[in-house]
């Protein structure tokens, strides 16, 4: 069941510039420029790209705050724009940057103030309070001002309130921005229960690429307003090649380099005792390297690192700058 | 405004004073304020007759009546809509987006979140007075002038909400109108405080028929006085002052619903 | 001197914001059209003079006073008093310079920006719409630029104490509101103080700092009386200057200990 349809969406920002010493010329600048997005009932998809791509503007228009400049968009059957407000009361949303509770009131009271904002039964919204309360530990500070509330509390206070109403998408914008080691799993593993329970569609903007590690099963990427990738984590290693290194300790160098199909070295340091191999393509397996660097020489530690998202997308961003303003 | 508004607000209100009434001691005090401030609206009237026995051909009587009038019609429109102005704030924040995301139109969220239960000690004042200016004028109360004394109020803070709304949309297209509200809000209530005549014809055109300041004070306070009116007008005038206010609010509203419109196409 | 750098840093902050500054000047000329009607009903219904002022210099007093306004600087967002609150404060109590002086260099600083925009621009508007009073006498003006920096201190000061309750208040808002109430009324701002009854307008100008803001140096810029009676007024001014000094001095010393204390 498709939950959000985007077809062609556009949205462009009319900005004025300094074009000399008083005039100021008009330029028509796309923030957004035609993106088509499919999402199904239950999907955990990670939205991301560099900063100024357009992940916020998406956003926007999804939730019905920003009008489209163009094309087609619905959100659990409705249009944003014309039906904020039935929409809203289907969709939770959580800002990273920004807070949507009441700063002055403990947060037991804002969550009874959003009960009467979305109308929600007393029995629906009890039965979900305790189990936000037991699952994100919120009993310690649930009297307190939100104002006085720690970074890592209060961003579990504003998942509970984005849940209270049982919405079907749950939009979360940089959740973890900020959030202490503890606070970032705490979060992250919430999430992955609520996506994990099926029947809450998430939809997370991060520049935090260990949440997508951990809880997204779909990669988006904008860049430019365009959507340059729309798949798998693991289709997103393989579009970019990402490869995977065994690093070996030897004894003694190596007398004569090791030379096999789809591997190249990476690098040497200690002296040649330490080297680090990378396997591209599939033609050599890890098993293989290590086989024939046994018969040359004494191996004392192998370690396989896996490919690393963080590179992957550094590459997407390092391929964006080499192509500049052509791309 | 959308239709829920009214099933809404009503236990939102609620809600939002048991909370802030929890903090007793900052409530005491807020109150206590609001009430010496609703005091402070009219000293300045009896200072002002100390000094000298009428104002524009108006006495004490009639120029309190008018004040009592204005005083009762701001109080109410700040308790009910006076935290529309932190419009700007929000819009500066980025606040408003979360506002948007939520289901219920946006005047009513910025009204009756963070609604200054506290302003109720001014519209208390405010009402007592003005029944004693009533007593202290000495009206004639036939059905007609008690209608027009519980109306009037409700009239004009039809129209100061209006105004409060209208002035405060501003921040949908210039972030930094900052204090330009200000001189419609507090300046009308100064505005509409005494008789008409002492403005100039300039000054007067704009703010008492171009915003329908007139109607919120003095044109019924000439109605229940059963006074002429210096510069002319048809006797009776008040009593129109409803339709004024209608008026002022639909074109408020409109304002505001643009301002809306144009804060979503155009983005912060 | 370290504080000239204050005071620059506070006159550079203030001149940007341009629009706002606009704004206030326009509210505070519509005040002055509203004023001024009605002070002048007033003194037209008496035979042209109430209280010692005649209409000129009760036009002069409405517009050189919202002019005031921004110089002074009576209402002002109460960012120590949030700063306190978040411990931020933290940080200026760490540097070599007491913080008092600090913060009046800056406000010195925004006062002589607020000199050039919002005391010009409603007398401007003023002299052109209405018939002003200019002061006759020469000594007049020196006295009135005295009086002005020193009102400036003093609004200063008084403001200072609203934002150092945060100290011991966690909600700053019952002195915000008692000075609200207090400078408006016993101020010189809804009407001259001198409307009241002398002997309580004399105990008022005395007792409390609220005058010595906007109503005296109105009072000695419109010759409200010999030159003598302008130095005695500009001396009330003098007293209450080292008295607020003082006591935000005191303060100071006291919240800060109040804040080491307490684990900031």
């Amino acid at each position: 069941m498709t939950v959000i349809e985007a077809r062609a969406l556009r949205k462009e920002f009319v900005v004025r510039v300094k074009a000399g010493v008083l005039r100021r010329e008009s330029r028509v600048i796309a923030a957004v420029d035609g993106i088509d997005l499919t999402v199904s009932r239950g999907d955990m998809l990670g939205y991301i790209g560099p900063n100024g791509a357009g992940k916020s503007t998406t956003l926007k228009m999804l939730t019905g705050v920003l009008y489209p400049s163009s094309g087609v968009v619905r959100v659990c059957g409705f249009e944003p724009v014309p039906q904020r407000q039935a929409l809203a009361r289907r969709i939770g949303v959580v800002f990273g940057h920004r807070s949507q509770l009441w700063w002055d009131l403990p947060l037991r009271d804002s969550f009874a103030l959003l009960r009467h904002i979305y109308a929600v039964p007393a029995a629906d919204h009890a039965a979900r309070l305790s189990r936000c309360r037991k699952l994100l530990d919120l009993d310690p500070f649930l009297d307190t001002p939100v104002r006085q509330l720690s970074l890592g509390q209060r961003m579990r206070g504003e998942l509970t309130a984005a849940l209270l109403h049982g919405p079907e998408v749950l939009f979360l914008d940089e959740p973890t921005i900020g959030l202490d080691l503890v606070s970032k799993q705490a979060v992250r593993s919430f999430l992955a229960g609520i996506g994990d329970a099926g029947d809450t569609t998430l939809i997370l903007t991060t520049h935090d690429l260990a949440d997508i590690e951990r809880l997204c099963r779909r990669l988006v990427v904008i860049d430019r307003g365009r959507i340059v990738h729309d798949g798998s984590l693991d289709e997103l290693h393989a579009r970019y090649g990402s490869r995977r290194r065994v690093v070996v300790d030897l004894d003694a160098p190596l007398v004569t380099p090791l030379a096999l199909p789809d591997v190249s070295v990476e690098s040497i340091e200690a002296d040649g005792r330490r080297i680090t191999y990378a396997l591209e393509g599939g033609r050599t397996t890890a098993g293989e390297l290590v086989r024939r660097l046994a018969e040359l020489a004494s191996i004392r530690d192998i370690s396989v690192l896996e490919p690393a998202i963080e590179d992957v997308v550094a590459r997407l961003y390092a391929d964006r700058d080499r192509h500049g303003a052509g791309a | 405004m959308d239709s829920r508004w009214l099933t809404a607000y009503g236990p939102l209100v609620r809600a939002q004073v048991r909370s802030q009434a929890q903090y007793r001691a900052s409530f005491v005090i807020d109150v206590a304020g609001s009430v010496l401030f609703g005091v402070l609206d009219v000293v300045a009237v009896f200072v002002l007759f100390r000094v000298s026995k009428t104002l524009a051909g108006f006495t004490f009587a009639d120029v309190f009546l008018m004040t009592a009038l204005a005083n009762c019609a701001f109080a109410i429109a700040d308790l009910l809509v006076g935290n529309v102005e932190r419009l700007r704030v929000y819009v500066r924040s980025g606040l408003l987006d979360a506002v948007l995301v939520r289901p219920l139109g946006v005047l009513t969220q910025l009204a009756v979140m963070d609604v200054a239960a506290r302003r109720v000690g001014r519209v208390v004042v405010a009402v007592g007075v003005l029944i004693v200016a009533a007593v202290n004028a000495g009206l004639a109360l036939t059905a007609a002038r008690l209608v027009l004394l519980v109306v009037a109020p409700a009239a004009g803070a039809v129209i100061f909400s209006a105004v409060f709304v209208g002035t405060a949309s501003v921040a949908f297209w210039w972030i930094e109108s900052g204090e330009l509200g200000n001189a419609l809000t507090y300046g009308g209530h100064d505005f509409t405080a005494y008789p008409m005549p002492i403005y100039g014809t300039v000054f007067r055109r704009l703010l008492a028929y171009g915003l329908g300041f007139a109607f919120v004070a003095y044109y019924p306070a000439l109605a229940l006085l059963d006074r002429r009116d210096p510069l002319g007008a048809p006797a009776g005038l008040g009593y129109a002052s409803p339709l004024v206010a209608a008026l002022v609010a639909a074109a408020a509203g409109l304002c505001w619903r643009r301002g809306v419109r144009h804060y979503r196409s155009t983005g912060s | 001197m370290r504080y000239l750098v204050y005071a620059v840093a506070g006159f550079r902050r203030y001149a940007t914001y341009r629009q706002a500054t606009l704004a206030a000047v326009f509210t505070n000329c519509v005040f002055g059209f509203l004023r001024s009607a009605l002070l002048l009903a007033v003194a037209g219904a008496s035979a042209g003079a109430v209280a010692g002022y005649d209409e000129q210099q009760l036009a002069t007093f409405v517009w050189v006073g919202q002019g005031l306004i921004g110089v002074v600087s009576l209402w002002s967002p109460p960012e120590l008093a949030d700063r306190i609150r978040s411990g931020d404060v933290v940080a200026d109590l760490l540097r070599p310079i007491d913080l008092v002086w600090q913060l009046l260099a800056m406000d010195l600083g925004r006062a002589t920006f607020a000199l050039m925009t919002r005391l010009v621009g409603p007398i401007v508007v003023g002299a052109l719409a209405f018939d002003l009073f200019a002061p006759r006498r020469f000594s007049t003006y020196p006295l009135f630029a005295c009086s002005l920096l020193l009102a400036t201190v003093i609004c200063f000061g008084c403001r200072y104490l609203v934002n150092a309750a945060a100290y011991w208040l966690l909600d700053a808002r019952g002195p915000q509101i008692a000075w609200t109430l207090c400078n408006g009324v016993l101020g010189g701002l809804y009407f001259p103080l001198w409307f009241l009854p002398s002997g309580a307008a004399l105990l008022i100008v005395v007792a409390t700092p609220f005058p010595s803001i906007i109503q005296l140096p109105l009072d000695i810029l419109v010759e409200r009386g010999s030159p003598e009676q302008q130095v005695v007024l500009l001396s009330v001014q003098a007293v209450w200057v080292i008295v607020m000094l003082a006591v935000c001095r005191a303060v100071q010393r006291r919240g800060e200990r109040r804040l080491v204390l307490q684990g900031g």
